[in-house]
């Protein structure tokens, strides 16, 4: 894992003192609540519905056990007792105190943490695979380029006031786990005759307008990535449209202009930014990457799994992914429990996963933007004592990519922007399926439910998906079929009219019925929705 | 009626204008008639309250309550977690926002 440099430090622990001071002349009257916003915004601090709220950027969702200590005593000390897990892979305290919060960001600090980058019309948290460096279909590690990336987008003055928000993903696998295209730009890191470099993909995103990033270069070298980013957004920043919050995501632009003009434009900067000589020094990539390098692996390791104990067997099956490494696996912890809410984890279920960290996954986890966490480095001989630890906790729930694996946004119960709760219905769902062997015959199907507009529940995404709207104070859910946010990624089309949450539910029962129904040999709900089409499932929900 | 809310400066907790004061209590809200943007600035500008605004309430024969689905949660709290709403040891206590 990347461990700070001086500079690192200082950088975070002088934001910390500066935000100290703003939140003191706030309290004192010196700063109005429309001078002092923005201040707390940049310092991931919102206010919502039931109070202000922390927003903790978990920086291509890779933690130590001992960050992840920190953020449940954080929890506990501060807050109520837990935290919620978001689709950024960040995380998110409910029910901070203004006076609190430079304390928990000095707090953060110790450990190398801070909520920058997690608000504002900035480049955001730079996400990444959460398999990252453990997959063995990838061909190399992206977190030293999500780490350079951040370094490089962290106060970059040029790009602090974007004419909006601006989101990076980061993979190099063919298998997309971090909903790559439905970012602002994605990078895939590939290989060419030898060489690393990277598809780059601009103009993608959910929201209110989502749309699937079109590729704009197809090899950029590993030399040539930041500046050619730099470049992206140079055009983007000159050209975003400030005149109209809604339409000012670089989507917009690059679909407005078309992708071959705003390729042209980008190739245009980049051989202006060429001659700048701005390329970051080879050195500090160099710098990075030994903080990637492979564990110490232990060698010669059983390949055996005792599977005796059929509800461990049933885990193992669903929550266990192969690791490159002979002899270890990774561990996906679901945050997805019967009836629960998607994301949340409590104080104890924090440390918990802390400390399986520190003593069985090499002191390192991750977050996924599916809201659940990962052990990315476990020996399977310890993968029977691990589960037993989980369960006890609360945390052995097999239903990773399944429809009881449902991503949720907080939703109406905590979002100021939200129209709808979007929990209570997940809860429904989770209630409705909630038998293992029916959600082992629906096969992978993913569900995600946002509260509004505004997407953070990936609904465009899902292969079944849910936006909450507000129908004169009431609450309505649309539905939609056929998303995906993997490597196959597409935007789901709606059904038709809304329905009442109980509703829905009924009418997703309906939709995975035909689904059964109708399914050929090997096909997931997403392969029989894109043979089928639309009009067999529309005839299913409304008669 | 017309009534006035918004979040203690310093803790976030929602609260309500009682009258004399703001209160953590819904039901504890009195109409403000057309008074009520004259008392957010003048609240907000004594550092009572942040993000003050106006709503439309009815008083039933469960109390105030306000109009839209927003506040009646704002006034609750999250119904997911009745454990830390206002009604802890009510477990149905979120069907009052519906």
């Amino acid at each position: 894992m990347y461990r700070y440099d001086s500079y690192d430090q200082s950088i975070v622990d002088a934001r910390v003192e500066e935000f100290r001071d703003q939140v003191q002349r706030r309290l004192a009257g010196q700063l109005t609540e429309d001078q002092f916003k923005p201040l707390r915004l940049m310092n991931g601090l919102y206010l919502q519905l039931h109070a202000y709220m922390l927003r903790v950027a978990i920086p291509y969702g890779t933690l130590s056990a001992k960050q992840m200590r920190k953020l449940g005593e954080i929890a506990r000390k501060y807050d109520k007792g837990y935290g919620h897990f978001t689709t950024r892979t960040n995380l998110q305290y409910n029910w901070i105190k203004l006076a609190d919060a430079p304390d928990i960001l000095a707090e953060l600090a110790t450990v190398e943490m801070h909520a920058i980058q997690t608000s504002g019309n900035c480049i955001r948290n730079i996400s990444s695979d959460q398999y990252a460096g453990v997959a063995a279909d990838e061909v190399t590690d992206p977190r030293p380029w999500a780490e350079l990336l951040r370094q490089w987008s962290t106060f970059h003055p040029e790009f602090t006031y974007l004419p909006r928000k601006f989101k990076i993903a980061v993979i190099a696998a063919e298998e997309d786990r971090a909903a790559m295209r439905l970012h602002d730009i994605g990078l895939k890191l590939i290989s060419r005759d030898g060489q690393i470099g990277a598809e780059v993909y601009a103009g993608g995103g959910m929201g209110r307008t989502p749309m699937v990033a079109p590729l704009i270069n197809e090899f950029v070298t590993e030399d040539e990535i930041v500046p050619y980013l730099e470049a992206c957004l140079r055009v983007y920043n000159r050209y975003g449209r400030r005149d109209n919050k809604y339409k000012a995501r670089i989507k917009i632009l690059v679909h407005e202009l078309g992708v071959e003009e705003y390729k042209r434009q980008v190739e245009e900067e980049f051989a202006h930014m060429r001659t700048l000589g701005l390329n970051p020094p080879r050195e500090e990539l160099a710098r990075i990457r030994p903080f990637f390098a492979n564990p110490a692996y232990e060698q010669g390791l059983s390949e055996d799994i005792d599977r005796s104990d059929p509800a461990f067997a049933l885990w193992v099956d669903r929550q266990v992914a192969a690791h490159k490494q002979p002899g270890y696996a990774i561990v996906n912890i679901s945050l997805k429990p019967r009836g629960g809410i998607p994301g949340d984890a409590s104080a104890e279920q924090i440390e918990l996963v802390a400390d399986l960290a520190e003593r069985y996954s090499l002191d390192e986890l991750r977050v996924t933007h599916a809201q659940n966490l990962v052990l990315p480095h476990v020996k399977k001989a310890d993968l029977y004592v691990i589960w037993q630890k989980l369960d006890e906790a609360g945390l052995a729930e097999a239903n990773l990519d399944l429809i009881g694996d449902i991503i949720a946004c907080p939703g109406l119960d905590y979002c100021s922007l939200a129209n709808a709760r979007s929990i209570p219905l997940a809860q429904k769902l989770s209630e409705r399926f909630a038998d293992a062997g029916r959600q082992k015959e629906l096969g992978e199907l993913k569900v995600k439910i946002s509260g509004c507009i505004n997407a953070c529940g990936h609904h465009h995404a899902g292969h079944i998906g849910v936006l909450g709207v507000d129908r004169k104070g009431v609450e309505n859910f649309q539905l939609s079929l056929g998303g995906s946010g993997a490597q196959d990624a597409a935007v789901g089309q709606i059904t038709g009219p809304g329905f009442s949450e109980d509703g829905v539910v009924d009418a997703i029962e309906k939709v995975t019925d035909l689904y059964l129904a109708e399914r050929q040999e090997g096909e997931r709900f997403l392969d029989t929705y894109r043979r089928l089409g639309m009009k067999p499932f529309k005839e299913a929900i409304y008669g | 009626m017309k009534i006035l809310t918004g979040n203690d400066l310093g803790t976030g907790d929602v609260i309500w204008w009682a009258g004399d004061g703001w209160s953590r209590q819904v039901g504890e809200s009195v109409d403000v008639g057309d008074r009520g943007d004259e008392m957010a600035r003048a609240e907000e500008a004594a550092l009572r309250v942040v993000a003050p605004y106006v709503i439309d309430a009815t008083v039933t024969d469960e109390g105030v309550r306000p109009a839209h689905i927003k506040d009646r949660i704002r006034a609750l709290g999250p119904t997911v977690r009745p454990d830390l709403t206002l009604k802890p040891n009510d477990a149905d206590a979120g069907n009052w926002v519906i």
